[in-house]
């Protein structure tokens, strides 16, 4: 057997004994974006297929939240910077080789077209609103004419900004947990299963709702598998990533994440699911929240246990 | 031109001037350190083998704190030495997350900071501030693409070995052993 004891002098607040540098800013920005990219990637979808009078909720008005968390995301964000004043270098720069600066440019692109989204259904929601000014009107007319160009764009970046949300872990070979490929195809479908589950809370049409329930079935058997497949790869892996993955198989994040993320988050609300669409009565309510709950914690455990695995040293 | 710090494991005592130096040197924040110094005990009794240690940031040719660096803060300086500009880091903390020595810290003023090989010392023709100090002096820099300098010599004629090679980051950091 191996043994190291260290003994350190090391004295760096936030990093000695144990990483501890990125706080709940980062996860609720995480889940939010990859819930604004869920919601928006719908919404793309069913515009392109001409879907609109289908799935009103999905198009209009579950979007309408859409510019409030990716700027509550933002806010968030800032909030964890140590240099605040100086966040507007994030745009003096594209280094394609860091994806927290890809990220930032894709936000930049999706929060416009979000507000962009929400002006043009506003009438419908608010049938009294009107625009006061003739050149807001003309710019109303100008994107209703490119309506379907924008829709491509966003669906493009809805995706691109949920695969980010778990890329920005994956990235980082230094901590075991997250340096797996996985984190990118997960976060997405995790991100696209808490707007599945959004659409449902909002949706007032019973066709709808029944439609989302079956994409989030789905959604949440695809990260199931993913979620099997990252332990599968952690374990056959090297000492660190089996490390890594015994905080999961055992270690302090055993119960919060089996319990809070994968049965309350995943498995649950699906049997609940799957129940309604066999014509039981369940309030629609219980399997959405607990999806986006779920969603919520599993961002939180990761990027906690991410920070707390390390490699032998 | 790649500078390089040579640390002769068998001549540290673990008296920690080189920390002392550089928090002096280099006006390290109180509670802070650029540098430190590891005891690790391998083994198993009754063969165990203990080795000491200073280490620091180690200024890697494939540094991923660059890599992941959305500003361009963290970039390579003459020499491959990895610095920040503390004028362009919005401290966002991804440079600290990606280090897998944990060099990096960040300074209360709000960018983040590290070992920089006392660059301000090595433009003036001085070692850095710990190599300078070391009593036993076990630490050695200079320039590994100079096949006559003191690091490369002691690279061609001793025993070495870098932290985590694993970790594919190319250290110019290396322990005599
Ligand atoms: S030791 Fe860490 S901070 Fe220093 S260059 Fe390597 S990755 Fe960057
Ligand atoms: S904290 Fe500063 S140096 Fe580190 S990655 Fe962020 S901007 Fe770059």
């Amino acid at each position: 057997m191996r043994e190291e004891v260290i003994i350190s002098g090391r004295m760096n607040p936030m990093i000695d004994p144990q990483l501890n540098i990125w706080h709940w800013h980062i996860p609720l920005y995480l889940f939010l974006g990859g819930l604004a990219a869920g919601i928006l990637f719908f919404a793309a979808l069913y515009t392109i297929q001409g879907k609109e009078k289908l799935y009103p909720a999905a198009v209009k008005r579950a979007p309408f939240i859409t510019p409030f968390i990716l700027v509550i995301g933002l806010l968030a964000l800032l909030l964890d910077l140590n240099n605040k004043p100086y966040f507007w270098q994030l745009y003096t720069t594209l280094r394609l080789e860091s994806p927290m600066s890809w990220g930032a440019w894709t936000l930049m692109v999706v929060t416009p077209i979000s507000f962009i989204w929400c002006a043009l259904n506003i009438r419908e929601i608010f049938p009294s609103f009107d625009w006061k000014y003739g050149w807001l009107k003309w710019l109303e007319t100008f994107f209703i004419k490119y309506k379907i160009a924008m829709s491509w764009v966003l669906l493009i970046f809805s995706v691109i900004l949920g695969i980010y949300t778990g890329i920005l872990f994956s990235a980082f070979n230094a901590r075991p947990l997250w340096n797996t490929s996985i984190l990118g195809p997960l976060f997405l479908a995790s991100g696209l299963s808490t707007g599945a589950a959004y659409i449902m809370l909002v949706s007032r049409s019973h066709a709808e709702r029944i439609m989302f329930s079956k994409i989030d079935i789905v959604l949440i058997g695809i990260e199931l598998f993913l979620i099997i497949h990252m332990f599968m790869g952690f374990l056959a892996s090297t000492q660190v990533q089996i490390d890594a993955a015994s905080l999961f198989l055992g270690g302090p994040y055993t119960a919060i994440f089996w319990v809070f993320v994968v049965f309350l988050g995943m498995i649950l609300p699906a049997i609940l699911e799957v129940l309604e669409l066999n014509k039981f009565r369940v309030p629609v309510l219980v399997p959405g929240l607990l999806v986006l709950f779920g969603g919520l914690m599993f961002r939180f455990v990761i990027a906690y246990a991410g920070q707390a695995s390390r490699w032998l040293y | 031109m790649r500078y390089a710090m040579v640390i002769d494991t068998k001549k540290c005592v673990g008296c920690s001037d080189c920390v002392v130096a550089c928090q002096t040197e280099n006006k390290v924040p109180i509670g802070y350190a650029r540098d430190w110094v590891v005891e690790v005990t391998e083994g198993t009794y009754p063969h165990l083998q203990m080795e000491i240690r200073s280490e620091r940031c180690n200024q890697c040719e494939n540094a991923p704190c660059v890599r992941c660096c959305p500003t361009g803060s963290s970039h390579y300086s003459t020499g491959g030495i990895v610095l920040v500009k503390p004028r362009r880091c919005i401290g966002c903390g991804a440079c600290i997350t990606s280090c897998p020595y944990d060099a990096r810290f960040p300074h209360p003023k709000g960018h983040v900071d590290k070992c920089t090989f006392c660059d301000h010392r090595i433009k003036e023709g001085n070692g850095p501030a710990c190599v300078e100090v070391c009593p036993t002096k076990c630490m050695y820099f200079g320039n590994l693409d100079d096949p006559g300098s003191e690091v490369s010599k002691l690279l061609r004629q001793r025993r070495y070995k870098t932290l985590i090679p694993e970790a594919g980051t190319k250290p110019h950091l290396y322990f005599l052993t």
